[in-house]
């Protein structure tokens, strides 16, 4: 039996969006930027990508760019923002591609402030409030964060970003949240957003940012003037319909999905209850997404344990990897870290991550392989 | 003018006096097995061996990996014809770029109606009249050296520019045979080339303990082992699953004496493996006082379990010697990867550096020690590359 508990990481394409693909590459092959009817049909395809992408999100359809993910995406918004001298309000658990971008923004003279955040990893408004300046540009939060799922409230920061500045901007990197957590870009006041097709069933390789309107970005990519200016390169249309197809399947059924997913997660944790020296890292409350459950396995080591899982066909996902070098760099998961953990229980931090076709079966199948293995593994005195 | 490989054997080889014959014959058979695929033919005149072939760089390549060769040399065949001789040293030196240059010539022709000195004395003047540009001799440390060779049949000319260092050593397979304990570090990868070098067979075991160290740590020695199969024939890899023993040791041994212990195990299946597949020896990537394990103490109690000799050729090396011949064997990028081949919650906090054998005689009592050894042994994977 495969069991796919790796959703975060990635997820496998619906069979229409590779259809889609695939029906792109043959009928959509102009360059969107050539003078000629082809390259007409193609920019006209694109537009209708925008459409629905925007819609999604309550944004106009020229205020979305195509890039190629996340990490890019997340790349552009800060490094297009951060000029010498300016300040960065962010989280100490963002994803790896605003943390590393920061540290080389800092050789830069750019001014960064950690916001806190409690044992359940929700940030402190207070300090946000407090940490807002005159040289503030930016505050960059993701919207779930993709290790424990914790949700913050878009609403409450984009407010107080609002009465506290009139210059600084929010980011959101709503990677694990996009096509799985309602978001209004207007009513939330967002200004940037970063999304990923990979991670709600779309292809590899595509993604895009939301840019409010005026548009005050320096692009990170120069060339063409493709994307308004904002990112040169020709566009990958068969990548950006899949992306689309994909969008509307989610976001159509965004509730429904959620609804099911929330049902998994709160059997999974009922039938955790029985397994002992565990620590349940994400709650099934409404601070936490459904699609993400971190739990920590005292007595075990993380990847340990995956491989165990693997050898029956499960999947899952651990910040705590076996290779020492690696251990001693990060220390294990930084997340886990920054809420707080003890180092047994970051050691056994192990992530599943649930798509709308998870099957009750599945955890029942995957509880049973934990006990085994934990039996194995804890045995070691 | 035709261009030949020209093979020239390592020193060692005219040692061994009765036994040249077959330590040129066994050369020989390893060359041929390495040019498999390409177009080759041996030529021999008069003690030297040449190799006929149109793909000279990929041959040149795969030639300098076999041990036993000193040089491998691309060079022009000539007539024997003085004139032919001069102007084929004059193309060489003005295709060599250089302000000095010197005239090696050896005459194994006794018909050649000038001897090696006056040879190069006179191509040595014609080059200096007919250089276009300026160009001097220079006997102590020339920029350029021209090699001519006078043999019965054709003279060679080439210049220090066509030479390939060889991999020197013993041709591989003529020394008996060893088993490596090859881990996916830096160390083992080096000791097996050092024993392949001196012309003893290689065999390779990999204690494999899932889920505790991963499939991409295995792929990691696979990986090693291929690259090993390059200086050498075919590799056995056996791959031990190591998983039980090692559970064993910490749920009935001492915390502390974990490391030492499974050293032990691994020294007495590699021996069993050995005597099953009638290898002579084992062989370990050890260098003493590297890590708490290999101190004297430590080695002595590992030693204790081997039937057969066990070498180490990398016992009084420095790491960064080691580290040096790894690199330059190209093993030393993928050991370096970061696929633990032990999972480090095998490894005691405090392990202990001075052991005593009896003592761990003792704390070993506790398990049944053939009974785990034998399983293993039966559940191998056997890859060969």
């Amino acid at each position: 039996m495969e069991v796919y508990f790796d959703n975060s990481s990635t997820t496998k394409p619906f069979s229409e969006v590779i259809d889609e693909v695939a029906f792109g590459m043959r009928e959509f092959y102009g360059n969107p930027s050539s003078l000629h009817n082809l390259g007409l049909k193609s920019e006209k395809k694109l537009k209708e990508c925008r459409v629905i992408l925007s819609k999604a999100i309550n944004a106009s359809e020229n205020e979305i760019y195509f890039n190629s993910g996340g990490s890019e995406g997340n790349n552009s918004v800060l490094k297009g923002i951060l000029k010498s001298g300016t300040h960065l309000i962010t989280t100490p658990f963002e994803h790896s591609s605003i943390l590393n971008t920061i540290k080389k923004l800092e050789d830069n003279k750019v001014k960064v402030t950690l916001l806190n955040i409690n044992e359940d990893g929700r940030i402190d408004l207070e300090h946000l409030k407090n940490s807002i300046t005159r040289e503030t540009v930016l505050v960059s939060i993701m919207h779930v964060n993709n290790e424990i799922g914790v949700i913050q409230d878009l609403k409450a920061i984009g407010e107080i970003i609002k009465q506290n500045s009139s210059r600084t901007k929010l980011h959101v990197d709503a990677v694990q949240s996009y096509g799985k957590i309602p978001i209004d870009v207007k009513n939330m006041n967002i200004d940037f957003l970063t999304v990923s097709a990979h991670k709600f069933h779309g292809p590899k390789g595509v993604g895009f940012i939301y840019i409010r309107k005026p548009n005050t970005l320096i692009p990170l990519i120069e060339g063409g003037h493709q994307e308004f200016g904002i990112r040169a390169g020709t566009q990958n249309i068969p990548g950006i319909m899949g992306m689309s197809l994909a969008s509307k399947m989610v976001n159509d059924k965004i509730d429904k999905n959620y609804k099911k997913v929330l049902e998994i997660k709160k059997i999974f944790i009922e039938k955790l209850k029985t397994i002992e020296n565990i620590r349940i890292n994400s709650s099934a409350n409404e601070d936490f997404s459904p699609y993400i459950l971190n739990v920590s396995f005292k007595g075990v080591r993380g990847e340990v344990l995956l491989h165990f899982l693997e050898e029956s066909g499960i999947y899952v996902s651990t910040g705590s990897a076996c290779s020492s070098k690696e251990r001693e760099k990060i220390g294990g998961s930084y997340v886990l870290k920054a809420i707080g953990l003890s180092q047994d229980e970051i050691a056994g931090g192990i992530r599943f991550s649930f798509s709308d076709d998870n099957k009750e079966e599945e955890v029942e199948y995957l509880i049973d392989n934990l006990n085994k293995g934990l039996k194995f593994l804890r045995r070691k005195k | 003018m035709k261009q030949l490989i020209l093979v020239k054997y390592a020193p060692e080889i005219f040692l061994k006096g009765l036994n040249r014959g077959k330590f040129e014959r066994k050369l020989r058979d390893n060359i041929a097995k390495k040019l498999e695929g390409i177009k080759a033919e041996f030529i021999h005149d008069s003690g030297r061996y040449f190799i006929k072939t149109d793909e000279t760089d990929e041959s040149i390549k795969r030639i300098s990996k076999v041990f036993g060769i000193l040089e491998v040399c691309l060079v022009e065949e000539v007539e024997i014809d003085f004139n032919k001789i001069q102007e084929a040293a004059l193309d060489k030196v003005t295709a060599a770029k250089g302000s000095t240059f010197k005239i090696i010539t050896n005459r194994a022709n006794k018909n050649f109606e000038l001897n090696s000195m006056e040879v190069s004395r006179k191509v040595g003047g014609y080059v200096l009249n007919n250089y276009e540009g300026e160009i001097n001799v220079d006997v102590k440390t020339p920029e350029i050296v021209i090699n001519i060779e006078i043999r019965n049949n054709y003279a060679y000319v080439w210049s220090n520019n066509d030479i390939t260092k060889g991999s020197a050593g013993l041709p591989y397979g003529m020394n008996g045979s060893t088993m490596l304990m090859l881990s996916g570090g830096i160390d083992s990868p080096v000791a097996g080339y050092l024993m392949a070098k001196r012309g003893v067979e290689v065999n390779c075991v990999y204690y494999h303990s899932h889920p505790y160290t991963s499939e991409r740590a295995k792929e990691k020695v696979k990986d090693l082992a291929k690259i090993l199969a390059e200086y050498t024939e075919k590799i056995n890899l056996y791959i031990v699953p190591f998983t039980e023993i090692q559970m064993d040791i910490i749920d009935k041994c001492r915390e502390d004496e974990l490391t030492i212990i499974m050293r032990r195990f691994m020294m007495r299946i590699a021996c069993k493996l050995a005597d099953v597949y009638g290898i002579d020896s084992v062989c370990t990537g050890e260098s003493i006082g590297q890590v708490a394990s290999q101190t004297m103490d430590g080695l002595i109690v590992s030693d204790d379990c081997s039937d057969r000799p066990a070498f180490r050729p990398l016992i009084a090396m420095d790491k960064t010697d080691i580290m040096d011949i790894a690199r330059k064997i190209g093993t030393y990028e993928t050991s370096i990867l970061p696929y633990e081949d032990c999972c480090t919650i095998f490894v005691p906090k405090h392990p202990k550096t001075n052991p005593k054998l009896d003592k761990i005689r003792k704390e070993e009592e506790k398990l049944k020690i053939d009974e785990l050894v034998e399983k293993s042994i039966e559940n191998i994977e056997v890859v060969t590359f």
